[in-house]
């Protein structure tokens, strides 16, 4: 054994003289740099560069002191005494004791009142109860959603359709079902403050473009793929949105949608639209923005609404192909983690759904109402109109502001209250200004129903021009 | 002989003892017991090896073959049912990343019809399905058209029995459906606060015994659009490991630093507290602005309560900030039935942020948050829900109305008195059973959801069929809801369910296939508490001793 072994040494010994010296040359440096990782390299903990003593710790936990958990308000803030409405927020509101005309809920097909749809909610009501005790994934799902989920579906002329139980939080958890970090999102400056939520919480990257400014948003693209180029392998795994609005709820216009498609198949993105405003509102059936730019909506890759304008019930849903809407189902933040919506407002939606399809009369009275309202409320001196003659929630902004917002909210706010006392319900349009991107100026909101008579538009539009000639000289 | 036999046995039951109650058991005994006014008593019993080697292999076993499917349906051998991008879009980025939905197209699919049963009527204690088939291994669903009746309900949150579509309740929501309608159409601030609103934050705020409150119309949206609001920038929120999606959303969209100490563990969270304040921001070492503590109430798949008093001691030592999510826990604990700040006796003043949803107990939806009128009106001005989202509809705040004057008493009846008894008795007697037949149960013994451990992958959607097959419904959960070898089925005991009912169902958890109630056998032998071993080592030496002292 020993004999083997010594023979097998030699060997060794032979191979080292044998080896070309580069060989050793390497082998020996990589020999002492590993002695020099193991033993001599500098560790890196940045907590222990110091170590506080037991003593210091206390005098630093006793002297720290917090600021108050919330900042005190001030009392004559303007959100802070809400207006109180008694009754229901139909036609003819009650607001702080006074009725009034009402132009100012969302209310555009004026089925707030209709007596179909709250028959069909309480017969909801009466079978399945109020709440639904669970998310979908738990028991959470009746019959009713399935329903008005194919009910939109086979409406918009999609494959499918989710619905969820809250507006705000629907386009809120559409983006970040699809879009993580490392994908970008190019939005519309005036996107509503529900799609800057659901853009932050995506971590993606965002790039805003001029509203309603295809050249620049043409530009953006331009340069991403440029970008894209440089770097084709990132670019193969990098997804790409566009996320626009049909009817813009801040500035009340509409995005030019054939443009859209054009560049969506040019620069390969993919197209979010948000139509809370539109769907019921736009197009000869009321499909929204698709329909009235006559634009195949298997173009659109995800169109999400709210339930709470013209469907006059409370929730949201998202439409589109299977391949698209299937995936939130799993990961839709707001779809599984929350309760499902109530039946009997499911119930709501669906027959006022029905009254939609029946009726398609409705939706061309609303824009002959919008333009009359449109055309009454020109030329009144110091406000300036602000909307798309089609578009049922209109602007009334300041024409020369003061420079100060809170002074132009005042104005604005003591124009409402004047119209107010003269029994016309109007609202200023209000937003959080430290957390919105692109503020919009201060406005008051009309909103045109079709309940609205001529009598209701003339009255409103004399009280509004008789309270800008008190208060803005 | 005897003498000796008996010294054995003893010896034997000691080491059994020791081994299997102290070491394999972990029990949660509060360190500051001072603070408690009754014990507080949890227990996770730690998975055993042998079951823990099993999962392992069962999810490799199920990734092999999840990797084989894809292969064969890549090379189109197998059919593939998956949905796929236009022809005009094929070009296009894809969508989706393959390994993204690996999990989804492989083992999700196969279970799938465990979850999103459809039910056509109240969700109360007995509810009827939907009955569904599928043809193609669960990738489509038939409705046959028929309807599974009675099937007891063990998987909606209806703790108090408010589900209901005739009684007080509903009459009342029947009304105001009449008066005001059921869409509101416009924010809280602009012209959508309704007398309603006005009433049932009054009455949440007495329910509570704080200030002031506000009510909100989504519960998840309570949470992702107030902690924005309350905490930014060079703020520190300190989150419990097993918070909620809403509660990590919102700490997430606030912009502060998280970060997050172990399960209700009070010595994780003391040294955060204590290295957060010592040390300040990371990096530039300014000291913090505030530093909010978030927890739950009850934790929905542990089943664990909060250690509320520490938390309050802790709290008041280090000058936090206290937020409270009370989801699960208001109306279902506490004798009063005001959450878990009645059921350990303390102030509910000492915690700053109580916030809660109207889905559980109160069978309507929707979250509300309570606290000092500073604070309440601070949210009214910036609120993320108060100025952009819909408020309220108003049956739904009439709902809320009537369940919870019942549950205060102040309609009249004991009504309210009876639920909580009902609810509390239920919870206690179906602990016990699950635990004495010999099952892992997590929680504490008091928190009215009950998280039954399955652990292997095949067990969860074989134990939710085979429950539904003697109809009962349950929820079960697995991967990635909960860490992957903790798959768990999850009872919700409600008021409403009768002691029968409980029985039912903890019986048709022993009963073989073969429906021999003599013969007690296991379905599928989710049994594996050890100490229904050790009890059994107990039964066994003492009837031994038993019977040599007889001999």
């Amino acid at each position: 054994m020993a004999a083997g072994q010594q023979w097998v040494l030699v060997e060794m010994v032979q191979a080292f003289y044998e080896a070309p010296a580069y060989h050793l040359i390497l082998e020996g440096i990589l020999i002492l740099w590993i002695v020099r990782l193991l033993f001599f390299s500098k560790t890196y903990k940045p907590h222990e560069t110091y170590k506080l003593t037991e003593k210091e710790k206390e005098d630093l936990i006793e002297e720290w002191q917090p600021e108050p958990l919330v900042p005190p308000v001030s009392k004559d803030h303007p959100s802070l005494n809400y207006d109180v409405v008694t009754g229901p927020p139909s036609h003819k509101i009650i607001i702080n004791g006074k009725e009034c005309t009402n132009f100012a809920s969302f209310n555009f097909l004026g089925l707030l009142d209709s007596d179909r749809v709250k028959d069909k909610a309480l017969a909801s009501l009466k079978k399945y109860g109020v709440g639904t005790c669970g998310p979908r994934g738990f028991y959470g799902t009746f019959d009713v959603h399935l329903e008005l989920e194919s009910r939109l579906a086979k409406f918009m002329r999609t494959e499918e359709a989710i619905i969820y139980s809250y507006g705000f939080a629907t386009i809120a958890s559409a983006i970040p079902a699809y879009s993580k970090r490392g994908d970008i999102i190019f939005v519309d400056e005036a996107a509503c403050f529900s799609i800057q939520k659901g853009l932050q919480a995506s971590r993606s990257f965002i790039k805003y473009f001029k509203h309603n400014d295809m050249e620049d948003l043409e530009r953006l693209l331009k340069e991403q793929e440029l970008e894209d180029q440089k770097n084709p392998r990132k670019a193969r795994v990098t997804r790409k949105f566009i996320v626009v609005e049909g009817l813009y709820i801040n500035t009340a216009d509409v995005c030019p949608l054939p443009e859209l498609v054009r560049l969506k198949y040019k620069y390969k993105v993919r197209i979010f639209l948000e139509e809370s405003m539109s769907f019921g509102v736009l197009g000869e059936h009321g499909k929204g923005v698709t329909e009235h730019f006559g634009v195949n909506i298997d173009d659109i890759d995800l169109i999400s609404a709210n339930m709470e304008n013209a469907v006059a019930s409370i929730g949201g849903f998202c439409c589109g192909r299977s391949f698209v809407i299937d995936h939130q189902r799993l990961s839709g933040q707001g779809y599984c983690f929350s309760a499902s919506l109530p039946p009997m407002l499911a119930a709501a939606a669906i027959e006022a759904l029905s009254i939609m399809e029946e009726d398609p009369e409705i939706f061309s009275v609303l824009k002959r109402r919008c333009s009359q309202v449109h055309q009454a409320l020109q030329g009144i001196p110091g406000l300036k109109l602000v909307g798309v003659p089609f578009s049922p929630a209109l602007h009334l902004q300041l024409e020369r502001s003061s420079g100060c917002r809170s002074s132009d909210l005042q104005l604005l706010r003591s124009i409402v209250d004047h119209c107010l006392d003269r029994h016309v319900a109007l609202t200023v349009a209000r937003y959080l200004e430290k957390e919105e991107r692109f503020v919009p100026p201060p406005s008051i909101r009309v909103v045109v129903t079709v309940e609205q008579t001529d009598e209701d538009i003339q009255k409103a539009v004399s009280c509004i021009r008789e309270a800008a000639s008190i208060f803005l000289r | 002989m005897t003498d000796h036999m008996r010294v054995l046995l003893t010896k034997l039951q000691s080491r059994y003892c020791k081994k299997c109650l102290f070491a394999q058991i972990y029990q949660n005994a509060a360190p500051n017991s001072s603070l408690y006014k009754k014990p507080f008593s949890e227990s996770f019993e730690e998975t055993p090896l042998l079951v823990a080697v099993l999962t392992y292999m069962g999810y490799g076993i199920l990734t092999i073959f999840g990797y084989f499917r894809d292969f064969l349906r890549h090379w189109n051998i197998e059919k593939c049912h998956i949905a796929h991008e236009r022809e005009q879009q094929k070009d296009f980025v894809p969508l989706y990343q393959d390994f993204e939905n690996f999990y989804t197209r492989n083992l999700y699919m196969r279970i799938r019809d465990n979850w999103n049963r459809p039910i056509c009527s109240v969700p109360g204690a007995k509810v009827d399905l939907v009955e569904r088939v599928t043809h193609n291994y669960n990738w489509t669903f038939e409705h046959t058209g028929k309807v599974v009746k009675d099937v007891i309900n063990m998987g909606s949150y209806n703790y108090l029995g408010f589900a209901e579509n005739a009684g007080a309740c509903a009459s009342a929501a029947i009304e105001t459906t009449h008066a005001y309608g059921v869409g509101v159409a416009s924010t809280r601030c602009e012209i959508g606060n309704l007398d309603i609103h006005e009433e049932l934050e009054q009455l949440v705020a007495r329910f509570l015994g704080v200030e002031s409150s506000m009510a909100f119309g989504m519960g998840f949206a309570t949470n992702s659009m107030n902690i924005p609001a309350l905490t930014g920038k060079g703020c520190l929120i300190l989150s419990d490991e097993l918070n909620h999606a809403s509660l990590v959303l919102g700490a997430r969209l606030s912009g502060s630093t998280i970060r997050v100490f172990k399960h209700n563990n009070m010595q994780s969270l003391e040294k955060l507290l204590r290295d957060a304040i010592a040390h300040g921001q990371p990096r530039t070492h300014r000291p913090w602005k505030k530093i909010l503590i978030v927890v739950e109430g009850i934790y929905s798949m542990e089943g664990s309560i909060v250690r509320l008093p520490e938390v309050i001691a802790l709290k008041k030592r280090y000058k936090a900030y206290l937020y409270l999510d009370e989801a699960h826990s208001i109306g279902a604990l506490g004798p009063n039935g005001r959450g878990v700040v009645d059921y350990f006796g303390l102030d509910p003043k000492d915690v700053d942020i109580m916030m809660g949803t109207f889905t559980k107990s109160f069978g309507a939806a929707g979250g509300y948050i309570g606290g000092r009128k500073e604070l309440i009106d601070y949210l009214r001005c910036h609120s993320h829900s108060a100025l952009y989202a819909t408020s309220m509809s108003p049956p739904v705040a009439q709902q809320i109305i009537s369940s919870m004057k019942i549950i205060m008493g102040e309609d009249g009846s004991t009504l309210g008195m009876h639920r909580l008894r009902q609810l509390s008795e239920n919870t206690t007697y179906f602990r016990r059973k699950l635990r004495e037949m010999g099952f892992i149960i997590y929680g504490n013994d008091d928190s009215p959801v009950v998280p039954l451990m399955l652990y292997m992958p095949a067990k969860i959607g074989a134990f939710g069929r085979e429950m539904l097959k003697r109809n009962i419904g349950t929820v079960v959960v697995g991967f990635p809801a909960t860490p992957i070898i903790e798959s768990r089925a999850r009872f919700c005991v409600s008021a409403a369910h009768t002691r029968e009912m409980l029985d039912t169902v903890s019986l048709v958890n022993l009963q073989t296939p073969s429906s021999d109630p003599l013969h007690d056998g296991r379905v599928m032998g989710v049994r594996r508490s050890r100490r229904s071993v050790s009890q059994l080592i107990f039964y066994l030496t003492d009837s031994f001793m038993c019977l040599h002292l007889c001999v």
